[in-house]
Formats: structure tokens, sequence, C-alpha cells
């Protein structure tokens, strides 16, 4: 019998899934196709998720266009991306598994552009040896998402939208649930679930300069590292090359990688085409960590716009092109900017896009180190090592939003049934009414900007060990301020109330990145360390992992997963790359 | 830096009124950057949906001087800098609180149309036309500014029975996939109450994704339903079938 609070709404499923973007739906889609009553649980109205502003395209080896490709390629570029530090088992299941997954969005009515011979179009990207993106236009994660919640929401999966989710709820070692609050009343609910999977993004709101929502708060991350779970490459952050720098309203928003997908060349102010100089085999089309550090150096060493940032520009392209091609890029500079793409270049800088760190899971059924607690999408780790290749992220979210929902399905279908228990629940609750009683005189969006200062000041595209060990000290201090955060009036949709618990979630997910960064003493990926600009073999082959312990966060070392059937692969890549 | 006064309505289902406040505007602001200054600086309450800022999402949807618009591609600069801008919430829906309103009927609608199923033997090739005619209707961002807008919804509460222009484009969408075997006519002619639009073509104006909503979904959508229940060939062809069915029976 579980113990609810009385006056406290509960519900009760044999799945919970909690956020409701690609990963989320993804995952409750196939726990319900298994016969699970699934419960999918979301900070936004459904539809509004992170996964509506992906808009390049899905990478999968489907070898419509570029008759060369195949799963091994993909897998081959995904490590050398990752840069080889993935779990390789999980790179190996995405690679061979997102052509079915793909294929199966079409038959569920999603439409993507064309070959001549109709089928699907594939386009090239930043890291991928061949044309591999699936894409519509630029707003490929849209046609996603309505795919999925169209399916989702007509085979059955009951969705609670608009509910955040404030603690996990256990019973012994395993996961039973969670408490929410209901965001249009700040009433509580109870979900029980015999299994739970977290599906809930990343957590780029710890920076100033993002391109994230309002809701990339590292809930996932920091629900899971509550009851007991590992995180996994924390230090791995990815800065998308590509941001807006001007006007100031819209620093951060996202420009797709598409433009140089199409085309797009990146010059700095001297009109110099300086990937040149960085990478003169891939140029433009160089992985993310790559393009993100030469734009920052070139702005950094003076060769920036007066704005801060660099050109991007394919005013050189036929302008029909560019407007069929990137329709929203076009529409986005030519609203928010004043600029016309077909004539003028863009100003472009990075911007923090991407978590590649998240909960450690196992590959094939993406299930934590808790037993009932499942992670897919990007609260996960592993799958995208030191760095994401762009694309990666729509395929990760379908093959192991699949592989989650699967096994939470199978988990839940154990015959023992889980018990909530009312004092976790009261506590919960207590939690939340602190914020609004006693002696509170720290303001929630002044302790969040200081907090996102400091990460992107400190703990951004590079690093060094005195600025991380500073960072540490800052968040202890940001941490006591957010003890002290409150926000009066009412609970029924009030923002300050919701950004104080937070603000919890963002601290947790600062400390697991700067730790984990302090330990890696290398430049890998996304990672680069003024202090210790070289790979080093150790860190080659380990991974940082972080856990909560009674006297705070621990940060451990694990050996990294490497399949000793792939060796082969990755050694004829490692060689093909020195030459 | 300029100074800039905005009208924000403030209040809930028991009541309230518009609140003046002035925030300093940086260049390129937009009403929704002003509208969360104010919260972060001057009224922490505030309630407001966003997310994406990129007009991608469809959360931040308002009524801007009384038109109905997405507050992320509302930018400070197309007022003139003497005018204080007034912020409202969606009036078609019922008030939370402030500028949120309660969109749940949409979610509700969604519900009830027939979702893509391929029809039999489906060969999966599809040509880049047919692609482009669906994606004007797929891009829809679910702001549900047509739906404020629309006065058969607006001026009866959401009572009538009639779907809404974004469910006339959702059910377009579908209709014109070429490998679509769900017929919706009956459905649009019945609980869809298609024949309730009267063209004003309204919805099609506030679009911010510009689809053209009325002439290329609703007015395509009634004479499909023309063309398959009253077209006097058809209708006989129909009546004949049922004939020789009975005859067989």
């Amino acid at each position: 019998m579980n113990v609810v609070p009385a006056g406290i709404e509960s519900h009760e499923c044999d799945v919970l899934v909690i956020g409701a973007g690609g990963a989320g739906l993804r995952s409750a889609i196939a726990a319900s196709a298994l016969g699970a009553r699934t419960t999918l649980v979301c900070k936004s109205l459904l539809g509004k998720a992170h996964t509506v502003m992906a808009e390049g395209g899905v990478a999968a080896a489907l070898a419509n266009v570029d008759v060369d490709d195949s799963w091994q390629v993909h897998l081959s570029d995904t490590l050398f991306g990752g840069k080889y530090l993935n779990n390789w088992r999980m790179a190996e299941l995405h690679a061979k598994e997102a052509p079915e997954r793909v294929t199966e969005l079409e038959r569920w009515g999603g439409v993507f552009d064309r070959t001549p011979d109709r089928r699907m179009s594939q386009r090239a990207f930043g890291g991928h040896t061949h044309k591999r993106l699936v894409h519509i236009g630029d707003r490929t994660g849209r046609e996603l998402l309505r795919t999925l919640q169209d399916r989702a929401v007509h085979q059955g999966v009951d969705v609670f939208m608009e509910y955040t989710v404030t603690r996990l709820l256990t019973d012994g070692d395993r996961v039973c649930g969670a408490l929410a609050y209901k965001r249009l009343t700040g009433e509580f609910v109870v979900f029980a679930g015999r299994a739970v999977v977290l599906a809930t993004g990343g957590a780029g709101r710890c920076y100033r300069v993002n391109s994230n929502s309002w809701e990339s708060t590292g809930d996932g991350h920091a629900l899971a590292y509550e009851v007991g779970a590992e995180l996994v490459d924390m230090e791995f952050v990815q800065f998308h090359p590509t941001g807006m720098v001007a006007p100031p309203g819209v620093i951060g928003l996202l420009v797709t990688e598409a433009v140089r997908g199409e085309g797009g060349v990146l010059r700095n102010s001297g009109g110099e085409r300086f990937m040149e100089r960085y990478d003169p085999k891939r140029l433009e089309l160089s992985t993310r960590d790559v393009v993100a550090r030469a734009i920052y150096t070139e702005v950094a060493e003076g060769r920036g716009t007066l704005r801060g940032g660099v050109l991007l520009d394919v005013s050189h392209l036929p302008s029909a092109t560019v407007t069929k091609k990137l329709p929203g890029m076009y529409d986005q500079f030519l609203e928010l900017a004043g600029v016309d793409i077909t004539r003028e270049p863009m100003e472009v800088g990075p911007t923090c896009h991407y978590f590649m760190g998240g909960v450690r899971v196992e590959a094939e059924t993406a299930a934590s180190t808790v037993p009932g607690l499942f992670a897919c999408g990007e609260c996960s780790g592993g799958m995208n090592g030191a760095n994401r290749l762009g694309g990666n992220s729509l395929s990760d979210l379908l093959v192991f939003g699949k592989r989650a929902g699967e096994g939470a399905a199978e988990f839940a279908g154990s015959p023992v049934t889980p018990r909530v228990d009312g004092a976790q629940v009261r506590e919960g609750l207590d939690e939340m009414a602190a914020f609004q009683s006693g002696d509170r005189p720290e303001d929630p969006y002044e302790v969040e900007a200081d907090l996102q200062r400091t990460m992107q000041d400190l703990v951004g595209i590079f690093r060094e060990g005195d600025g991380l060990s500073r960072a540490l000290t800052e968040l202890e201090r940001l941490r006591a301020r957010t003890a002290k955060v409150g926000a009066p009036g009412a609970r029924a949709f009030n923002p300050a109330w919701n950004l104080c618990r937070d603000l919890r979630n963002l601290l947790t997910c600062a400390e697991a990145v700067t730790r984990s960064a302090l330990m890696r003493t290398e430049s890998r990926g996304a990672h680069s360390r003024l202090d210790h600009p070289e790979y080093d073999d150790y860190w080659s082959k380990h991974n940082i992992v972080v856990r909560k312990e009674p006297d705070g966060m621990r940060v451990d070392v694990r050996p990294a997963v490497r399949v000793p059937e792939l060796a082969a692969l990755v050694e004829a890549r490692m060689a093909a790359e020195q030459s | 830096m300029t100074a800039r006064r905005l009208e924000i309505w403030r209040g809930d289902a028991s009541g309230g009124d518009f609140v003046e406040y002035e925030i300093a505007a940086e260049e390129g602001m937009v009403v929704l950057d002003a509208v969360r200054e104010v919260q972060r600086t001057q009224a922490n309450d505030l309630a407001v949906r966003w997310n994406c800022k990129a007009a991608k999402c469809g959360c931040c949807s308002a009524e801007v001087n009384g038109r109905p618009r997405l507050m992320c591609k509302s930018r400070l600069d197309d007022f003139p800098a003497t005018e204080t801008i007034r912020v409202e919430p969606m009036r078609a829906f019922p008030l939370v609180r402030d500028l949120v309103t309660d969109v749940s009927w949409n979610y509700e609608v969604e519900k009830r149309i027939p979702p893509f199923a391929a029809r039999e033997g489906a060969d999966w090739l599809i040509g880049q036309a047919d692609v482009d005619r669906m994606s004007e209707f797929r891009k829809c961002i679910e702001c549900f500014l047509c739906q404020d807008v629309c006065h058969v919804l607006r001026e009866h509460d959401l009572k009538l029975p009639y779907f809404g222009p974004r469910f006339m484009v959702r059910v377009a969408a579908l209709e014109m996939h070429p490998l679509d075997g769900v017929d919706r006519t009956d459905l649009l002619h019945g609980e869809g109450g298609i024949a309730l639009c009267n063209i004003t073509k309204c919805c099609s104006d506030v679009c911010p994704e510009g689809i053209r909503i009325t002439d290329n979904a609703i007015i395509p959508l009634k004479e499909r339903i023309v063309d398959r229940r009253y077209d006097p060939l058809v209708g006989l062809v129909r009546r004949l079938a049922r004939a020789m069915r009975r005859g067989h029976s």
C-alpha cells in the first residue's frame, strides 16, 4: 500500500516517464507498446520540449545519398568525434539501429525532404564522413517531435503537462515514483511508478550564453544524483560553434550547423577563411569542439568582429537554395537581427548547447546504477563521449528512448510492488514550502545570474586548474545563498517559486562539471585545459563519474567501456587520422 | 538604452488589471525580453510561458496592442518609441494567471483526429513536391494564435462544434499525405464543424509561420467535402452501389 499524505492527489502506473522531448516520448511509446500502463510528465506544454528546436537533422546511415555509408562508418565517425571516450557499446547500438528508428518515424507519418528518386534525402554535417542527416528544411526536430507526440497520444499514453518533478521516491534501494507540483496551480501530486525513465534533457542554463530554454536545468541529472545514481562524463559540455551574438536580446540563440552543411563559410574580421588553419581537411565541417575553439581563439586574439563574433556567410549560394534549405534561419536573422542572409554574412559565436555527460547507464537497457531508474537522451551519458556530432542527438534519443522504454517496461513487470513512503513525500512538500517561509533574503533570479556568470567565466570553453578551484569556492558561496532564496506570493504559475527549486539542480550539475573538469588533467574533445593542453594516455582510457556520498560529491574514475570486436575499426580510424 | 513603458495584464480568473512598468530597452529587444526583464527586476511572480525565444515552440503567444502575436517575434522598435506597449493574455482561452491561459482544450481536440495510417501497399516513395505541399501545414508551431483570433471559437467560448483553424491545418497535413489511408471528411463535416468557418481569413493574418490557413487548408478541405458528399455523379454511383449490395444480399 502506498502511503500518500491526505489531500495529495496520486496516480499509479507501471512506467513513469519524466520529460516529453524526443527521448521521453519515444520511451513512452516503447513502454506502452509492450502493454505497460505509461504516464508521461513534463514541465512545459506537450510539443514544446527542446527537441522542437533541433534544426539540422537526424543522423542515420541509410546510404540513400552516399551509397558508401554504413553503420560501421557512422560508428567510426561517432567514436572519432567523441575522442574514443564514448561507451563503445552504446555508440555501436546507436549506429546500427538509427536507420531503423528513422524509417519507423516515416512509417508513423513523419515527412522528410526527398532525393530525386523519392527516398529520404540526407545532408552533410560536421564530423560525418558521408551525407547522413535525414532532415526537413531546418525544422527537423519539430517534425520528429510532432510525429512522436501524435503517436504517443493516440497510443494511450497518459500525459500530464506542466508538472515539475521535485524528487524521486524510493522503496529500499529501488525507485518507486516521483513527487511533482502542478505548475498551473502549485498543488502537489504523487506519481507512483514501478519503473521510472528520466528524459529531462540538459543543463545549459548553467551558462550565461546558451541556446537552451528555461527548462534545461539538469533536473534528471540532479534527481538521479540525489537517489544515488552515478553521473558520467560531466566535464564534457558542448559549446555549439554558432550562436547569434547580436543584437543583445538574442545572444546565444542557435544558428544551425546545417548552414555550414549547405556550404556556409566562416571568416574572421580580416576576411580570412580561418578554418584552413585549424582543420584544413574538414574546414567548416570539422567537429563542433574544434570549430567552437577556433572561433573563440580568433575572437580572443583580436580577429573577431566588433561585437565579439566571426562571420558566417551563405550569400554566395543561390538565394533560392538559402530560403528553401534554411528557411528558419532566413526568417530568424531577418526578423530578429535585420540581416538578409542571402546578401550579408551572419555574426556568430559559441553558445552552450548540450551536455555530453549524464546518468551512467547500461547500453542495452538504459538502466542506471539505481534499480528501477532508467535514463535516455541528453540526461544520460556515455553515448557521445568527449564531444557529440551534430545530428547524433536526435538519433540517440530515438535509439535509446526505445531501449529505455522497453527496459523500464520489463523491469515494471517484476512481481514485487514497491511502496510509496509518506515521510519522503512530506519531506518534499516541506522543501517547497520553505521557499515561502521565514527569512528568505536572496532573489532566485540574481543567484541564477551569478551562477551563470561563474560557469561562463571559469568553466567555459577553455579551463585551467586555478580557475576551476576558484569556481568551486564560488559554487559553495552560491549554495549558501541558494539555501536562502525565497519567492513570496501565490504558487499558481509562479516562476520565481519554481526557480528556487530549479537552482538546486543547476548547482548540482555545475558542481559535477567543475569537479570532473578539475580532475581531468588533459585536453580532449569539448574539455580544454590551458594548463594541460595535450592528450593523456591514462585519461584516454578512463571516464570520470560523480555520485552523492553523505559528506558531499564524490568524484571517481572508471575504466572506459570498450568492445574488443570494435578495436580493429577504431585502430584503422586512428591510423587514417594520423596519416 | 532607452526607457520603454509596458502595460502588462496582471490577475487571475477572479479579476485583475493592467499594471504599468518601465524598463531599459536594449537594441533588438523583443516584447518577451521586456516581459522577462520586468519579471527579473520588478515582478518576480509574473506568469508567462516561453521556451525557445526563436519562434519555433509557440509558447509565448499573447495579445500585443490588441493583436495576437508571439512575444519573441515582436520587436520593441516595431512600435513608436513613445508608445506604451500593452501586453495581455490570449482572450479566447480561460485565464490561469497574468499572461498564461489554459490551452488544454486544443490538446483534447487533437485526440479526436485519427492519426496518420498508411494505406495498404504503400511503397514509401514520396516526391519532393508532395513534401513541399505538406510542409506548409506541418511547420505549424501550435502557438494557437489562429484559435485565439477565430470568431467561431473566441466569441462563443470554445463551445461551438468547430475544431478551429489549427486543426484544419492538422487535418490538411494528414489528408494531403500521399500515402495516408484514412478518410477524415465525415469527421470534418460532422464534429469538426468546418462549415462554421466563414472564411474571414483572420487566422491566416496572425499566423507567425505564414501558413495560408484559409486559402490552402480550409478551402481545399471544404471542396473535398463537397466533392465527396455532394457531387451528383459520385452520389449516383454511391446509390447504385448500395442498391446492388442490397440486390445481392
